[in-house]
């Protein structure tokens, strides 16, 4: 559907966002930009070791620097179980909840936090984290998943039990899972060509541009307000309440504006410190984390490790693949080890699938969500493979993942049987696009790869008020990350009847709004804008109501169009009609207020899909890779709002471009961080990347009223094994390992010169 | 220790402040003056979020010392528009939807701002090397350097 054709009056327009004049003028409050009158400042001290047992710790000197008003450690929060709790849609261990945000036994990373100080300013509380005694016993470490799961490694955890295999005794594998779909053995015993190969990815992060940061406030009766940027204020409130004992009721949770997560902002880390110290002084404190800390105590991504077979026909018919993919968790159980597995072959209808996943803990920060967690590692390893696979037996690689392409009626190795899905739409658009078409010159070349995203529904609530002067505001509960507002606004003016200016959405506290579950997983256009759909219908249904009212009829002979109250039919009489104005002015006469609602557990999340193409020059004498030109085609289901919506796809292309080409952790063999900032962890810049060209495919997902599907996560999975695939076809050499860097590509280069030379 | 009083003009208004000889002029903005527009990111000079003109010269405010302000003029992004009037640059990256999150935001703009006003027909390259000291994680820029390439088209005189 082109904007053209498009039946709608404001779903599918590029409207100004409604928090937009705000961030363009500095207006809008993010994380740091809070403050509070007679607040305190908190700081961390963070362990300097990988791997330590903590002794003992003395803060009396601390506490004894004049302006210094408490300090917390592990002491201050009470032990938990390790049984898995469900948050939200999340099984969590509180155990190692509480471990993350403050050390107990042991540090288990560089970074790791062992005690917060509140003092009456910032420069008094770094000078008391420097009087705080922390008397460490140094333990060997491990960094590398591979390493890590080899016998004799430092264990993490003794206490640790792998979930889903036996161990003899300790080990840092946390969970092995295994897919299996078909007859993997039959599979290659049928397939006429066979490869195998391995690959490695590193740890990368979110990067988001905002430091996490939060202000707490808990008065003398237990009551607390934590005012922080997150990606799920409702999590926040979870996860504080039970960390501190406290009653989730007694915690309202205001979300600032967000400036960046991707996942990252989907765990709590200064928000219980803050509380706690709050709670100890009476005052509020504030708190938030330099661009250090980020890197060193929040959540990448995983590193990961795999092994691939695939087996197909000389026609290219894939009939057998099968995996073994490691991930590491950092310093607790919980990578996406999971979705990994699941994600990896998802595009494609493969009958015999066996995927074995190994959860593993290394010495290193507990890794949070990243934009399709887990699915570009492995998507990036398979993806490379089929490049291999399709050169191998001569097919084009459009060509072969279209004749291996799923679709409606394909049932995926992780389980479900897909609905309709618009994959194939994606290869063609690719296969058609002016992109594919483009001249190459020396030195140059273009690569393909595909990639899948599950997408979430999830709880959701909203509110939809009817103001007395014709207006609405739209309430829910979802950080907006991109542009989500001007989303549920769009759909909610649609379902009105009225202008979109007349609609203000407004991101709600924990007491305002029945509970969201957080701003993850492509869901919010999604699951909270059906919610948002579904509040504004029940209002709607009492603005029929409230006409039938006035004009003496059954409500169901009303019907609402275009913003305004009609008699159903002629049978039902002559009347003028009524706009949602006319019946907003007299709601006192006709029954009160007119409040719209919704709440519900929203199912029926459409996949997502994309193909990437990109071209990239390779310099032959410094190895580095320049991309020249991409093109990213997703099914998107429906655009909303179609600027954003090419945002999130230009986004995540850019965020898979810098994790192929520069981003990774570098520690010392002490197991430090050595890169914590942007001038050594290279996050893409303007003057890296080209334009990125989007071709967004509308095949409508079936279960939501404007058939959306989340599209924020999709578009970083295809991009790796897109630069390897082009780096490849540009210059004969297979990358491997990410990132593709120039010291590891001119390796490549020099490795594969050798011989040549040799002649 | 003695604070240091500091005589400066900020968007066209004299303010006096009392900082510390630790505070960087990011700092003096952000938590004495509540000029909380300029973002800081880094800290360190890397992001580019915290962008303002000090005498006419696009730097860092993370790295001025809030004293060094003392007799110059720093313009911030709270000064851009003129009162309910947006920039040019500030309209067209709302129409264009040249931002997500919005962190980066006012950076870019006083950035931006500050190459059209030296150079009135920037090409995409130039646009992009002008722009590579500041970070967006969310747009991939391609909005961003068009949003610059249409506001200095329509700055120009030229139709949309």
């Amino acid at each position: 559907m082109t904007e053209e054709t498009n039946v709608f009056k404001w779903v599918g327009k590029r409207v100004v966002r409604p928090d937009g004049h705000d961030k363009v003028t500095g207006r809008a409050k993010f994380g740091s930009d809070f403050a509070l009158p007679g607040m305190l400042h908190g700081r961390v001290l963070r362990s300097p070791h990988a791997h330590a047992r903590i002794r003992g710790i003395d803060a009396s000197k601390a506490l004894a620097l004049p302006g210094v008003k408490a300090v917390v450690t592990s002491e201050d929060f009470p032990e938990q179980s390790a049984e898995l709790a469900a948050a939200g849609e999340a099984l969590v261990s509180y155990r190692d909840m509480t471990r993350n945000v403050m050390a107990r036994e042991k540090a288990l990373y560089d970074g790791h936090a062992v005690a917060a100080v509140a003092a009456t300013s910032a420069e008094i509380a770094e000078a008391a984290l420097e009087l705080v005694e922390v008397d460490y016993e140094v333990l060997p470490h491990v960094i590398d998943v591979d390493l890590a799961m080899e016998d004799g490694a430092p264990v993490l955890d003794e206490e640790l039990k792998p979930a889903g295999m036996d161990a003899s005794g300790p080990t840092n594998i946390a969970k092995k899972v295994v897919f299996d779909l078909g007859d993997v053995g039959k599979g290659f015993e049928e397939a006429e060509v066979v490869l195998e190969r391995s690959y490695t990815t590193a740890a990368v992060h979110q990067g988001y541009i905002e430091p996490h940061a939060a202000v707490a406030s808990v008065s003398a009766d237990g009551q607390a307000q934590i005012w922080c940027c997150t990606q799920g204020q409702f999590m926040v409130r979870a996860y504080t309440a039970r960390l501190l004992g406290m009653d989730a009721s007694a915690i309202r949770v205001t979300p600032s504006e967000i400036g960046g997560g991707f996942g990252g902002k989907t765990v709590v880390y200064l928000e219980p410190l803050a509380t706690a110290l709050s709670a100890k002084t009476g005052r509020p404190v504030k708190m938030t984390m330099s661009r250090e800390e980020v890197f060193r105590a929040s959540g990448p991504t995983s590193a990961g490790s795999m092994t691939y077979r695939i087996g197909a026909t000389r026609d290219g018919r894939i009939v057998a693949f099968e995996g073994t993919v490691k991930l590491e968790a950092g310093a607790f159980p919980g990578s996406p080890v999971q979705p990994a597995c699941m994600c990896a072959v998802a595009p494609y209808d493969i009958p015999n699938v066996r995927l074995t996943g190994y959860d593993v803990v290394v010495n290193r920060p507990k890794v949070a969500a990243y934009r399709a967690p887990g699915a570009p590692i492995s998507a990036f390893g398979a993806e490379s493979i089929l490049d291999e696979l399709a050169k191998e037996i001569g097919v084009d690689p459009l060509e072969l993942r279209m004749r291996n392409a799923a679709k409606q009626g394909t049932k995926a190795a992780y389980g479900p049987t897909f609905r309709r899905i618009g994959y194939e739409e994606t290869v063609r658009a690719a296969m058609d696009s002016e992109h594919m078409k483009a001249p190459l010159g020396p030195n140059q070349g273009r690569g393909v790869a595909s990639g899948f995203w599950f997408n979430i529904g999830g709880e959701s609530s909203a509110t939809v008020n009817i103001v007395e002067d014709g207006t609405a505001v739209v309430v829910s509960g979802n950080p907006d990350i991109g542009g989500s507002r001007a989303s549920l606004a769009l759909m909610a003016a649609e379902e009105l009847g009225i202008d979109y200016d007349k609609v203000r959405p407004i991101v709600a506290d924990t007491a305002s709004v029945g509970y969201n579950f957080l701003t993850g997983g492509s869901r919010v256009t999604f699951a909270t804008g059906l919610a948002v759909v579904e509040a504004a219908r029940d209002a709607v249904r009492q603005l029929c109501e409230r006409a039938a009212k006035i004009w003496e009829v059954e409500p169901d002979g009303v019907v609402w169009r275009d913003g305004q109250a009609h008699p159903a039919g002629s049978n039902v009489g002559d009347f003028e009609p009524l706009s949602l104005a006319d019946i907003a002015a007299g709601t006192p006469k006709t029954g009160g207020p007119i409040c719209g609602h919704n709440a519900q557990n929203v199912q029926g999340a459409g996949p997502g899909f994309a193909t990437h193409v990109c071209d990239v020059e390779v310099d032959p004498e410094t190895g580095r890779v320049t991309v020249l030109r991409y093109t990213a085609v997703q099914d998107v289901g429906r655009a909303i709002h179609p600027s954003y919506v090419e945002g999130q796809i230009q986004g995540g292309a850019a965020q898979g471009i810098g994790w192929a080409l520069n981003e990774e952790y570098i520690y010392n063999d002490k197991g430090q961080l050595e890169n914590p900032g942007f001038l050594d962890y290279r996050i893409p810049v303007a003057s890296d990347l080209p334009m990125i060209e989007t071709m967004v495919v509308e095949v409508p997902n079936d279960r939501h009223p404007y058939g959306v599907r989340g599209v924020g996560e999709v578009p970083i999975v295809p991009p790796m094994a897109a630069v390897a695939n082009a780096i490849e076809n540009a210059v004969g050499v297979r990358m491997e390992h990410l990132p593709m860097s120039p010291p590891r590509v001119l390796a490549a280069l020099d490795a594969a010169r050798l011989p040549e030379a040799a002649e | 220790m003695a604070k240091h009083h500091v005589s400066t003009t900020i968007n066209g208004e004299p303010v006096e402040y009392l900082c510390s000889t630790r505070q960087t002029l990011l700092d003096v903005l952000r938590d004495e003056l509540n000029l909380t527009g300029s973002k800081e990111g880094c800290a360190s000079g890397d992001c580019g979020a915290c962008s303002v003109m000090l005498d006419g010269r696009l730097v860092c405010a993370c790295l001025v010392m809030g004293a060094e302000a003392e007799g110059r003029a720093v313009e911030t992004i709270e000064g851009m528009a003129e009162g309910d009037s947006l920039h040019p640059l500030q309209r067209i990256f709302l129409e264009d939807a040249a931002l997500q999150c919005g962190i980066c935001t006012p950076g870019f703009l006083v950035a931006a701002k500050a190459l059209l006003d030296r150079n009135d027909n920037p090409t995409e390259t130039e646009i992009r090397y002008w722009l590579a000291g500041n970070l967006c994680r969310c747009t991939g820029y391609d909005k961003i350097v068009r949003a610059v390439q249409r506001t200095a088209a329509e700055m120009r005189g030229e139709a949309r």
